[in-house]
């Protein structure tokens, strides 16, 4: 017990809660931007395991973590394009796109993983952040993004716009502006934070999983939802989310006997239990309809 | 499920080409027709996306196509495997299609599946054993169908009282079931190292038909008997009614004085119970044992079969046996292309169909 108390109150405990929060966060900010914007963002796990698997391979080929992270955050882009694309162009259902792409996302990094590497399961290594967390630029992507995404959605045009389009179209119409193009600038945005996100996943190990985004995309929908749509809100539920996570895997390392097939359930369960007792908040008005 | 053309979407403007294109040869679209319309739109679009994919691995597409088909069909074994997934894609995929036809998105077949593959497996190396056929088939299937009505009711019930989204409770508890599964596999079921359980009891066993030496079994009763009563369900019997005005339009089912939480509610314990039946084919009809994976992915790819068999029982069972096919296809060209490029392939009929409704929706509205 004292040593799990020992290894709780450190400051290496709360550089790892950062680290693992980082994904949680860029996806939680990606989602609340694109759904205040009126787009229901299921795919966010697509965007995750998509940036997570292009900042690999961009890291592995230009030996540059940064370059990866662009690509992380281009993959993230692509894929936000395509949901945008089949939702506010060809109106498909944007519950079932999300659905599809996530499907996708998981054969489709291994496929690439397959054509482009021969590898089954794991990317080649790539230049990695490791433990730092102050040199880290994806963790400080994300403090500036919570930090200004706030302010961005309340006070400036295109914020005014993204809030407008997901709560009163019409509104938007009738000042001559386009509710699509509102929604696509939104969806782009959050799609380059949720692929920045992704790239935090490869780019801390030096190398992409087979499916190592495991269903953070879904959890951090729940948080945005639990948040209100409220990015910095969001953020903060999400830092709850990697604490519990960095003291599940504190569990491990001390001699308290729990499965470790049980512990992995903790944040889905945690979630769930979380769903049941909190009734969200109004969703923005018309999240859903194009 | 709708997709609305208003309130203040996109500026109206004229139509774009590929819905003006067809709507200059007036097409009749209705009912039915409509349906097929969407399915084959959709199944075009997909073998066009299958396609690129294949131009992406470096392999000529037609070439590709033909071997899946010609390979599967010159094989009786393969022709029996394709069977044999069909028989449990009609389950999960019926399963998802009674939610979506109610409104609701079931994601979580998978996770219901699991439930009965795990039960099933439980109850069947319980009982001893000397039991007869005809009471430990029927014990067999009602614990598989309690198990995933079990997982679907959590998801109804916080649907209907707490307003959950159905799609992330249904992920998370798919997560969950899968966990306790590995959980009780590897402290209860698994036998010495292996990952795989003790035999059931040898009669709640279920036949393999003996196509080619492959795995399509008699389960295949079970599945066709779910079809005939959800059809029946749907189309004669006040239930089906009242289920589809929920999914169609809750408000109006409401009005008419239909409690919108009890229908989500009890379409879940039916989903449930249906992408949970599943478990006859894999456990009592095939592996007589739980197995560690058994039947993974055939409830995501029931997400495919129900939208392309537009939530039609008989359009589920087409659907079912032509996903069913793809993957015996994707075994027959396991050397040339590489097998994720099949497995992605359900997420792009998903992707293909959803984006096909509000289109021929839109031809028909011309």
């Amino acid at each position: 017990m004292t040593q799990l108390l020992t290894t709780v109150f450190s400051l290496a405990f709360v550089a790892q809660v950062l680290r693992i929060a980082v994904p949680y966060a860029l996806a939680a900010m990606g989602g609340a931007v694109t759904e205040r914007s009126g787009v229901i963002d299921l795919a966010l796990e697509a965007k995750l395991l998509f940036g997570a698997f292009a900042a690999a391979a961009v890291g592995h080929v230009t030996d540059s973590a940064l370059l990866g992270l662009a690509g992380g955050i281009a993959a993230g882009v692509a894929v936000a394009a395509i949901q945008a694309g089949c939702a506010l162009v060809l109106y498909a259902d944007q519950v079932i796109i999300g659905i599809a792409l996530n499907v996708i996302a998981t054969a489709g990094t291994r496929f690439l993983l397959q054509i482009l590497f021969h590898e089954g399961a794991n990317s080649p290594p790539c230049p990695a952040y490791g433990d730092a967390v102050l040199t880290n630029p994806i963790v400080w992507l994300a403090v500036i993004a919570t930090a200004v995404l706030p302010f961005a959605l309340r006070r400036t045009r295109w914020g005014l716009r993204l809030r407008a389009a997901g709560d009163r179209p019409d509104a938007l119409i009738a000042v001559g502006a386009s509710p699509r193009r509102a929604r696509f600038a939104a969806a782009l945005v959050g799609g380059a934070l949720a692929g920045a996100g992704g790239a935090q996943l490869s780019l801390a190990v030096g190398g992409f999983t087979a499916d190592m985004s495991s269903s953070r995309g879904y959890i951090a929908l729940v948080m945005v939802i639990l948040a209100g749509w409220r990015p910095a809100r969001a953020v903060l539920a999400c830092l709850g989310v990697a604490a519990a996570e960095a003291l599940s895997i504190a569990f491990q390392i001390t001699d308290i006997a729990v499965p470790s097939e049980l512990v992995g359930l903790l944040p889905y369960v945690t979630t769930l239990v979380v769903l049941m007792i909190v009734v969200a908040r109004r969703p923005p008005a018309s999240l859903g309809r194009v | 499920m709708t997709a609305r053309p208003a309130p203040g979407g996109a500026a109206p403007g004229p139509d774009p080409l590929w819905v003006r294109l067809p709507q200059a040869f007036r097409i009749p679209f209705s009912g039915m027709r409509r349906e097929i319309a969407t399915a084959v739109i959709g199944l075009l679009a997909s073998i066009a996306i299958g396609s690129v994919l294949m131009l992406i691995a470096g392999k000529a597409p037609g070439q590709v196509w033909w071997a899946m088909l010609s390979g599967t069909v010159s094989d009786p074994s393969l022709l029996g495997q394709a069977l044999y997934k069909a028989t449990g894609l009609a389950l999960t995929g019926l399963a998802v299609a009674l939610a979506l036809d109610a409104g609701l998105f079931n994601i979580g077949a998978e996770g219901q599946l699991t439930a009965g593959v795990v039960v099933c497996a439980l109850v069947g190396t319980a009982l001893p054993a000397a039991t007869p056929a005809a009471i430990a088939v029927p014990v067999c299937l009602i614990a598989a169908a309690a198990a995933g009505a079990l997982i679907g009711s959590v998801i109804g019930v916080m649907k209907a009282a707490r307003g959950a989204h159905e799609v992330i409770t249904s992920f998370m508890l798919n997560a969950i079931v899968s966990g306790l599964a590995l959980f009780l596999g590897n402290r209860v079921m698994f036998r010495n190292g292996t990952t795989t359980g003790a035999p059931i009891a040898p009669g709640a066993e279920l036949p393999h038909l003996g196509i080619g030496g492959s795995s399509a079994n008699a389960s295949i009763l079970v599945a066709v008997l779910a079809v005939a009563v959800v059809w029946w369900l749907r189309a004669r019997s006040t239930w089906g009614r009242t289920w589809r005005a929920v999914g169609q339009s809750p408000d109006a089912a409401r009005t008419t004085g239909t409690s919108i939480g009890k229908v989500q509610v009890l379409v879940m314990i039916g989903s449930g119970a249906l992408a949970g039946l599943a478990a006859a084919n894999f456990v009592m009809g095939n592996k007589h044992a739980f197995e560690e994976g058994l039947g993974r992915g055939t409830g995501f790819t029931g997400v495919a079969v129900a939208l392309l068999g537009r939530m039609h029982p008989v359009g589920v069972v087409i659907a079912a046996l032509l996903l069913g096919f793809l993957s015996s296809g994707g075994v027959a060209v396991s050397d040339v292309v590489p097998k994720e490029l099949v497995e992605m392939l359900p997420g792009v009929v998903v992707l293909a169909v959803a984006a096909a409704v509000p289109l021929v929706r839109r031809m028909e509205a011309a």
